[in-house]
């Protein structure tokens, strides 16, 4: 059971990376400018990088000789463990942007207490993906503050994003047995107890940016357990995954 | 105003002790996004330990016509170059 939850934990971690840097990477050579074409891409692959590590991982634990690359590619949609806000589409820049930071602020806060790990590897991994989120989260942050607090039109949408995108914050909070036994095991920490710090972070660029973070505490659920994704991630599989599923094996 | 972001200079220093060297330009809001977008744009190969980034409209730059005038009158002043001593065996390499 033990090893079973550290499995399923660290799924959760390489999905949430792996679903949400192939988002970004959609957005390579549709960006609104090449610096930010460029600097999306470079976080795409951050995220896959970072995945590689932790579905590497979680193949390890597992067992049963499944690589990170079969983990990431040959799995189906119930047996994805990412967080709902990751698979959500683009949109528009802004609402990509305004998703990249409220995922980077949770990452940053989440890689902050891993890195104390009593799990060495899992230390590593995120000592090593520590460096990416910071640049990350002060990337997205500062671009969230120069929309949000921009023009009529670029705060419009960027509140129209936040509106959106709110709901789905709450499940990377949510915690059940598997978080129970990480933290048991001392391997991490229990989720609703990052929430102080993130609401911090969150709170003072959103109220940089002059946004204003919707007072409704209902959360969407289901990413995290597996128990219902939403339509979206069928389809972000389908892009994702078809050519390993149309020629088995193929690799260049 | 302007739609368009402006254009900036960059500059990245490959190493300690070697100077800031100007890689190309791009374009950015202010000077804190030029620097992430520098970071972005022209480091991804680890070619960087430290970037300058100069608003590009600030950079005064000697006019191509003037060459004649700026530069051909060092040309005949062979004496500044200094190629006239003899250097003592016993110095070796310098």
């Amino acid at each position: 059971m033990a090893d079973n939850a550290l499995f399923q934990f660290l799924l959760r971690m390489g999905d949430n990376s792996l679903i949400l840097g192939h988002r970004v990477s959609e957005w390579c050579g549709h960006s609104p400018v090449l610096e930010e074409d460029i600097a999306l891409a470079n976080t795409a692959l951050d995220l896959i990088g970072q995945t590689q590590f932790w579905l590497g991982l979680a193949g390890e634990v597992e067992g049963k000789g499944r690589s990170a690359d079969d983990l990431a590619f040959l799995r189906d949609a119930w047996d994805y463990r990412n967080v709902l806000l990751c698979e959500l589409p683009n949109g528009d820049f802004g609402q990509t942007l305004m998703r990249q930071f409220l995922y980077d602020a949770w990452a940053s806060v989440m890689m902050g207490r891993l890195m104390t790990s009593s799990d060495e590897r899992v230390a590593a991994i995120a000592a090593k993906a520590s460096k990416e989120v910071a640049y990350h989260v002060e990337r997205s942050g500062d671009t969230v503050v120069g929309l949000g607090d921009g023009t009529e039109e670029s705060h419009a949408r960027m509140q129209a994003a936040l509106d959106y995108l709110w709901p789905y914050v709450g499940e990377m909070f949510d915690s059940d047995e598997v978080d129970a036994a990480m933290v048991k095991a001392g391997i991490a920490p229990d989720p609703a107890g990052l929430r102080e710090e993130y609401d911090a972070l969150v709170g003072k660029v959103l109220g940089q940016a002059t946004l204003t973070i919707p007072t409704d505490t209902f959360h969407h659920k289901g990413g995290r357990t597996g128990y219902m994704h939403t339509e979206h991630l069928g389809h972000l599989l389908c892009s994702m995954q078809w050519l390993q599923r149309a020629y088995p094996g193929a690799t260049w | 105003m302007s739609k368009e972001w402006p254009l900036w200079e960059v500059f990245i220093r490959g190493q300690h002790g070697l100077s800031h060297r100007h890689v190309g330009s791009l374009h950015a809001p202010d000077a804190e996004m030029a620097i992430k977008n520098a970071r972005d744009v022209y480091t991804r190969r680890n070619e960087g330990v430290s970037i300058w980034v100069v608003e590009a409209q600030h950079i005064a730059a000697s006019s191509p016509e003037e060459k004649g005038p700026l530069y051909e009158p060092s040309n005949s002043k062979v004496y500044r170059h200094p190629t006239f001593f003899d250097i003592p065996e016993e110095v070796g390499h310098m």
